[in-house]
């Protein structure tokens, strides 16, 4: 098994176990590459990939250019904010216009959740999806349970405690898809008006205290509270959320063991996570940054590789 | 399928030697001089001959490393399936230094155009030499040709050439095997 199941990445939902340990095994050859001092190799010298960003993006969008140049394909960047999307072009004419200029793959994030799916239905180049609305972000969840078995070795049989904002969280849906398919137990916590009503189908155990999560896991994923995605109050105040839902030290050290900490970025310190932990030794934050590009070449370069010469 | 054996054991051992002692005539202490072996069926012939120049011929500190092409084949996306990736391990800069290639089977020549390419990344080498312990003749497909080879081979295109170590394949030997 040398090949990727499926032509695009639209969600971790899409693809197989098998799909995710062969990821994992090319971003392992790449994360040697990236830490070389020549960082670049010419795998990908004959494609052209479009990042078209309809949303707001430094981290992911910076991730997939820094990848999609070490692997020496062309790239062209799009911003939703400085183009005729405004003036009312819909999405498939957009994407279609920027495909005529002969794009092999589209890097594409976007506020409505299932962007992704619609535009592979309408069009030939391979997809990946950089985050669709509250649905989405496969990349994200691939390269967090990339970090997850670098510290500890393997993600089968952990548990992962994901905390937060849950209800308008791509990187939890993706998460939790990715850590079951790799055999984790996940759990979710969060003030109950932020936690989905249907999260326990999907097999999720539920926990609103957040001492007690901490207890029960190997890892603590923090999720950032999006206040941009909320339309109505969901808690009193941001005091009280970091009150009950806020990682601290105090509460890291009342713990009987050591867990590790994550958080996807960008981080509101001194609300969901204080400094001194996120600064701290447990907290894995920036080389789940620098496992990003890994993730992400690898993504693109398995991708590639299935695009058929003869179509181009 | 058919097969015929081309080296048994004991010629396997007479190429491994005569190999090191070449390698010894230009390279004499190795003081500026690193090995590396191209991934994946390189790296058993590299091993194999930093031994015998440890053990048998008493020169110490050999540097050796492994080279992975994947990523700098000139193949990608013209073959059916994905071609997987070995591990890189290039411990050391090859800037100034003079390097050998050592590669199983020299066939088209494209995997040494794509080591030449890689090699790149760690460094500008004094010069680059190429061993090769098989050397498949009339089959090139590009001006590469070896400096040191243990046996030159006249095979025909369906024809394969695969050279068999004890720590992997259980036996020294070389087979021609034709489809």
């Amino acid at each position: 098994m040398s090949e990727l199941s499926v032509k695009h990445l639209l969600g971790i939902k899409y693809i197989t176990e098998a799909d995710i340990h062969l990821i994992f095994e090319t971003a392992d050859h790449f994360k040697e590459v990236i830490n070389r001092s020549i960082k670049k190799v010419p795998s990908l010298r004959d494609i052209t990939i479009a990042n078209l960003f309809f949303e707001n993006s430094t981290r992911t969008r910076l991730s997939f250019e820094l990848a999609e140049k070490r692997l020496s394909a062309d790239v062209v960047n799009f911003s939703a904010s400085s183009s005729s999307v405004k003036k009312g072009e819909t999405l498939v004419d957009t994407v279609n216009n920027i495909l005529s200029m002969k794009v092999d793959m589209v890097v594409m994030r976007h506020p409505n959740p299932g962007a992704g799916v619609f535009l592979s239905k309408h069009i030939n180049a391979s997809i990946i999806n950089a985050g669709d609305g509250a649905h989405e972000h496969p990349t994200q969840a691939l390269l967090d349970t990339y970090s997850i078995r670098e510290k500890l070795g393997d993600v089968a049989g952990k548990n992962v405690v994901i905390v937060g904002d849950i209800l308008h969280s791509r990187v939890a849906l993706s998460n939790i898809f990715a850590l079951q398919k790799l055999g984790a137990n996940v759990k979710v916590c969060g003030p109950k008006t932020l936690l989905p009503k249907y999260i326990e189908s999907l097999g999720v155990g539920v926990e609103t205290n957040l001492q007690k999560a901490l207890q029960w896991c190997d890892v603590a994923n923090m999720l950032r509270v999006q206040n941009e995605r909320m339309d109505i109050s969901y808690f009193p105040t941001t005091r009280e959320y970091t009150q009950q839902f806020g990682l601290n030290k105090q509460l890291l050290d009342s713990l009987d063991k050591e867990i590790v900490v994550m958080h996807p970025g960008p981080i509101n310190r001194g609300v969901e996570i204080t400094s001194d932990v996120a600064d701290s030794k447990q907290a894995i934050i920036l080389n789940q940054v620098e496992n990003g590009v890994a993730i992400r070449m690898a993504v693109l370069y398995l991708l590639a590789s299935k695009i058929d010469r003869n179509e181009d | 399928m058919s097969q015929k054996v081309l080296l048994n054991a004991t010629e396997v051992k007479i190429a491994l030697h005569r190999l090191a002692c070449q390698l010894i005539e230009n390279h004499d202490t190795f003081s500026n001089t690193v090995l590396i072996g191209i991934q994946p069926r390189g790296v058993f012939l590299a091993e194999r001959i930093k031994s015998l120049l440890e053990t048998d011929y008493k020169i110490k500190n050999i540097q050796l490393g492994y080279l992975d092409i994947t990523f700098y084949r000139d193949d990608f996306r013209r073959n059916d399936k994905t071609i997987e990736a070995s591990k890189t391990k290039v411990n050391f800069l090859v800037e100034g230094k003079r390097v050998v290639f050592i590669d199983d089977v020299l066939y088209t020549g494209r995997s040494i155009r794509a080591a030449l390419t890689a090699v790149q990344s760690f460094g500008r080498p004094s010069e680059i030499e190429l061993l090769t312990f098989i050397d498949r003749r009339f089959s090139r497909h590009l001006p590469i040709q070896p400096d040191y080879r243990g046996r030159q081979v006249d095979a025909i295109n369906n024809e394969k050439v695969k050279v068999c170590w004890q720590e992997n394949d259980g036996e020294d030997a070389v087979y021609l095997i034709n489809n």
